[in-house]
């Protein structure tokens, strides 16, 4: 099969402007994934589907990613003009300081794709999408018109992380009810607080247990009081 | 009145069968005790083998699984219950007639058990509705649903035609419907019947 590279190269040059950049993985299995413009993806997507050399037919797996809003220190070096004294004559030099400067890099929903080719035994490929934000940018392209198999999957990524896929046939809660309305397996999940009963607590566990019944203690004498 | 061991084995002896009617009518209920025909997850696999010839329920009288609640007497929560599956089990025992019972099968059924964490797992069954036995175990043998089934026939055996512990079909006080929880935006609402479940006391 081709290298990331060269599907990357074949991509570029079916689909004009699909500015696909390579994710690298460092671990051993080196499964390096394609990231995707939102924009282009569904192009990109019958391509890859389409295309006689790697026609990746199957879908085997589609998952979700939840990336929060990160702090990143890095340490930068600045050139910079300083007053100083030299030998009794003031003078301004150019000096190179270390500075660390930070900043909030925001976070983002991402949806990963494994593909695999029966027709030509190869795979797997793996792509990516990433919405503009947790909040309010969550759209990202159905796959669902180039896959038929994305579809439950795609509803599953919907219902856990909260991203909406445009184009998707029937976009409805899979797992929870339809009522629901948080996204658990996003990462700033907070179960609701039912740890009223917990006999072998420990760790978050037992931290959750205690905050619980320090919660309770201060509910209990009001509701007493309401109830004489 | 009960009579006395020794004269009705003598009784017996001589061909005369001497009984009350208590005796009579625990007799008939615990010989036919019909479980409801449904599983949630794999301790389900469990009960379907409790059923078949190598353990053999019909021994007891529990070979008839009835598919419909109304002709149920005994519900088995065999697996988790999710917060999604909760309310249809709840209203599945409301569907049931007394006399009911209820057999809590497995550690996702009595706790949640591996799941107890999960946003999605219900901490035990007994939250909603009373429990008559609990069978801790994942999953747990078929021989431990035949003990739990044996005591339930020991507790109906147990029980009185009139006073404190007489059946819940002859107490009129007894609710009869348990409230369905409400699948609301974050978690079932109300978390528990307070009626049916109280937080047991933790000794650390």
């Amino acid at each position: 099969m081709k290298t990331v590279e060269e599907i990357k190269a074949a991509i570029e040059a079916a689909v004009p402007g699909a500015g696909v950049e390579i994710v690298p993985n460092p671990s051993p299995s080196g499964q390096h994934s394609l990231l995707l413009k939102t924009e282009t993806a569904l192009a990109v997507a019958m391509f890859l589907r389409d295309d006689a050399e790697l026609a990746l037919d199957f879908l085997s797996n589609a998952t979700g990613v939840d990336w929060l809003d990160k702090e990143v220190t890095e340490k930068v070096k600045v050139t910079k003009p300083v007053t100083k004294t030299v030998e009794g004559v003031e003078q301004t030099v150019e000096e190179t300081v270390e500075e660390t400067r930070k900043h909030l890099q925001p976070g983002y929903l991402e949806a990963v794709y494994h593909l695999f080719s029966v027709e030509k035994k190869h795979g797997p490929v793996v792509f990516r999408m990433r919405t503009g934000n947790r909040s309010d940018q969550v759209q990202l392209p159905s796959m669902t018109p180039v896959w038929r198999g994305a579809e439950f999957q795609e509803r599953e990524i919907f219902d856990l992380f909260g991203i909406v896929f445009t184009g998707h046939p029937d976009l409805r809660r899979i797992l929870m009810w339809d009522e629901f309305k948080d996204f658990p397996m996003r990462r700033d999940y907070v179960e609701p607080d039912d740890f009223d009963y917990e006999p072998t607590a420990h760790d978050e566990v037992l931290k959750r247990a205690e905050a619980h019944q320090a919660a309770e203690c201060v509910a209990e004498p009001a509701g007493e009081g309401a109830g004489q | 009145m009960a009579v006395e061991e020794g004269l009705k084995i003598e009784l017996g002896k001589q061909g005369v069968f001497v009984t009350t009617i208590e005796e009579l009518y625990n007799w008939g209920r615990r010989s036919s005790v019909w479980p409801m025909q449904f599983g949630l997850a794999c301790c389900a696999i469990e009960m379907i083998a409790t059923t078949m010839a190598r353990y053999d329920l019909a021994r007891f009288g529990a070979e008839v699984f009835r598919p419909s609640p109304r002709q149920a007497d005994l519900m088995i929560i065999s697996g988790t219950v999710t917060k999604k599956m909760a309310p249809q089990v709840v209203r599945l025992y409301n569907q049931m007639a007394e006399p009911r019972y209820v057999i809590a099968m497995g550690a996702c059924a009595i706790s949640g058990g591996p799941f107890k964490q999960g946003y999605n797992v219900l901490k035990g069954i007994d939250r909603y509705i009373p429990v008559d036995v609990h069978i801790p175990g994942c999953p747990p043998r078929p021989e431990a649903l035949l003990q739990a089934f044996i005591t339930l026939q020991e507790k109906i055996d147990g029980q009185s035609l009139t006073g404190e512990n007489r059946p819940r079909h002859l107490n009129a006080d007894a609710p009869g419907e348990f409230p369905v929880p409400v699948q609301g935006e974050h978690d079932l609402e109300p978390p528990a019947n307070k009626n049916v479940w109280t937080v047991p006391v933790v000794i650390r």
